[in-house]
């Protein structure tokens, strides 16, 4: 029973989630000793062959105009077909915005159990059984899923992409499409940069930069190390920054590789939304700032003497290895 | 216009979090239990602002859970709900949760169901979606933005490094994030009225559950931070690059 990878795609092209969810997937089959396979939905410029190299055997691909944006209703009506007509028994998503769209319907219209936040691929010897994030990452859960078929949504940046040799076979499916009831009239795209969810390195400032004026040296430092830029909520707040910047308990959670935190307290609630990058830096000109008890590097400092110096000392690296 | 908004307790967010009974349960001891935030600033103070420009809008609140969830079923009618049911069940997973809630919506005739994106406990951000399909409606999660002009609701959603702007027809599901609304507190008047607004509490449906929760476990703690000279900005640099390798 192979297993099935949603792919997703924005303004035709595959997300990097979706990579993930492809190695994480291909892997997963392995495990199984099966293979996977992937749905596309909607036009995509590259050729979805190439996607073979995430290891995935065969794309079901639908080219339809009306997929091109996501309406929840239609997608899983067709990714449903594709999986009954295949007879996948194990479906993986990427748990972003499309993921945590699509996943809960689809779990409902296939009976099938579904593990949200999945963090590592599941344990499959005695049951069925994945690992989740929970309580903001503050732990983790166990969770068995006990139907035939199951839907796993794997966290962004929590599984590593792996691509190697190999182009899948791609097959056009053909669904019924019917007309989409939500109607996507504009898209805003931050161009430019990196997308904060999706990014391996983020650099965070808070109240201590004392006002919006001074984020010059913080987007400097962001574009030295290729990084998005994020913020604390009261930053959000004042408006200092845009509110798609906002990390914590009430903002966008991420998992990066790399997370400086500049002038930041490292609230709880804040810590929620960051807790799960690989490596936190701190840098705050007061030794009792929590924040440094969940870093794991540190400087003790005045921002406006270590940034600039920090960006330098990076150029300065890069030129000279 | 008949607006439903899906209530849920969470832990404080300041909470403690630890487990009992060989890691099986969340321990409960002197937490402190609110709205979930996502559930309360965003879901319910849009439904109380459209109410505030329709006066013909009502807002029935429905929550899944306990006697202990009405403390917070109370806060939220203080706030400006106009009536409450709760089914009376502990739900165990966000499918159990979205059936039980179904039950509700299905004869409510309700233009507008809100969620919130997610509950800060166990992070399912699935009851939403669940339930539209059960229900047949669409769905838009995560909206920061919702509109209403006559029947056509004008929803911003979030998706990777942007957000999407769309029309959609009443009824519908919507999950509610950051960007909505802001939050309130409730006022004196708010909570006399409350205690008097009905609370009605009803009895579950039977499910058979498809996930179980078998145990949870906390990340082991950090080694502790290795701290760097402010005058040595290079020892950093070296340190993520050769050590950490992240740069
Ligand atoms: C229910 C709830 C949900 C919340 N959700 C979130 C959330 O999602 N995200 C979030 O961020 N917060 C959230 N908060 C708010 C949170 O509790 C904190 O208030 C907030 O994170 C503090 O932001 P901050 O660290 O930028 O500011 P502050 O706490 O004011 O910290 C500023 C820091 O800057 C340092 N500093 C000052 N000057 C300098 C300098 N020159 N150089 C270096 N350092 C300097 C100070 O030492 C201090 O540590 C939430 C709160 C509640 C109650
Ligand atoms: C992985 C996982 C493990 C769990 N483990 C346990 C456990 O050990 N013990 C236990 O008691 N429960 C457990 N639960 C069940 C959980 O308490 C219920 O499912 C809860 O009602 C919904 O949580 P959720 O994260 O699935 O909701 P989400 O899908 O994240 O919720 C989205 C929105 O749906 C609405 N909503 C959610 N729950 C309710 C509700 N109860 N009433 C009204 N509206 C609601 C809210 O508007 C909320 O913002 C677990 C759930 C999950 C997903």
């Amino acid at each position: 029973m192979p297993v099935l990878v949603f792919i997703d795609q924005s303004e035709g092209q595959v997300k990097k989630a979706s990579l993930e969810a492809l190695t994480y997937g291909a892997k997963l089959a392995e495990q199984l000793g099966t293979h996977a396979e992937g749905v596309l939905l909607g036009k995509v410029t590259e050729d979805p062959s190439l996607l073979g190299k995430y290891g995935v055997k065969k794309i079901h691909h639908v080219d339809h105009d009306e997929l091109t944006h996501l309406d929840s209703q239609v997608y899983t009506k067709v990714i449903a077909e594709v999986a009954t007509s295949m007879g996948a028994k194990l479906i993986i998503f990427s748990n972003n915005a499309d993921g945590k769209t699509i996943a809960p319907r689809l779990s409902v219209k296939l009976k099938a159990a579904l593990v949200t936040g999945a963090i590592a691929l599941p344990e499959t010897g005695d049951g069925f059984m994945v690992r989740k994030n929970v309580f903001s990452g503050k732990a983790f859960a166990n969770i068995s899923l006990k139907t035939d078929i199951k839907i796993i949504a794997l966290n962004p940046n929590a599984y590593k992409i792996v691509s190697g040799e190999g182009t899948a076979e791609v097959v056009s499916f053909a669904a019924q499409i019917e007309s989409p009831k939500v109607k996507v009239t504009q898209t805003d795209k931050i161009t430019g940069s990196v997308p904060l969810s999706e990014a391996e390195r983020v650099v965070s400032a808070g109240r201590g930069l004392k006002g919006p004026e001074n984020w010059g040296m913080i987007e400097e430092l962001a574009e030295e190390l290729n990084a998005a830029l994020a913020c604390s909520r009261p930053v959000a707040d004042t408006n200092w920054r845009p509110h798609h910047e906002h990390v914590g308990q009430t903002g966008l959670a991420i998992a990066p590789n790399l997370y400086i935190a500049i002038g930041i307290s490292g609230a709880i609630q804040h810590l929620a939304g960051v807790n799960r990058s690989k490596v936190i830096v701190v840098i705050n000109k007061d030794a009792e700032a929590p924040f440094f008890k969940a870093a794991d590097y540190g400087i003790v400092g005045d921002a406006f003497e270590i940034v600039p110096k920090l960006t330098a000392a990076i150029k300065n690296k890069k030129a000279n290895g | 216009m008949k607006i439903l908004v899906c209530i849920s307790k969470t832990p404080d967010t300041t909470a403690k979090i630890a487990f009992t009974d060989n890691n099986t349960k969340f321990a409960t001891a002197g937490v402190q239990w609110i709205i979930n935030p996502y559930d309360e600033w965003y879901a319910l103070i849009r439904a109380i602002e459209i109410k505030e420009k329709d006066s013909s809008a009502s807002i029935t609140l429905v929550n899944v859970g306990g006697v202990d969830a009405e403390p917070i079923i109370r806060k939220a009618l203080a706030l400006g709900g106009d009536e409450a049911i709760r089914i009376s069940h502990d739900p165990q997973e966000s499918y159990d949760t979205a059936v039980q809630i179904s039950a509700i919506a299905k004869d409510g005739g309700f233009d507008l169901i809100l969620t919130g994106r997610e509950t800060i406990d166990y992070l399912g951000s699935s009851v939403g979606g669940m339930l539209s399909e059960m229900l047949d409606l669409p769905y838009v999660a995560m909206a920061t933005k919702l509109e209403l002009t006559g029947k056509t609701a004008t929803v911003t959603r979030e998706i990777e490094g942007g957000v999407e702007i769309c029309e959609v027809e009443l009824p519908v599901v919507i999950s509610c994030q950051k960007g909505m609304a802001e939050a309130r507190i409730p006022n004196m008047r708010g909570i006399m009225a409350a205690r008097t607004k009905p609370l009605k509490v009803v009895e579950p449906i039977a499910v058979e559950a498809m996930t179980s929760t078998l145990s949870f476990e906390l990340p082991p703690p950090k080694a502790g931070v290795k701290l760097v000279d402010a005058d040595n900005v290079e020892e950093l640099v070296r340190l993520l690059h050769d050590e950490a390798k992240v740069i």
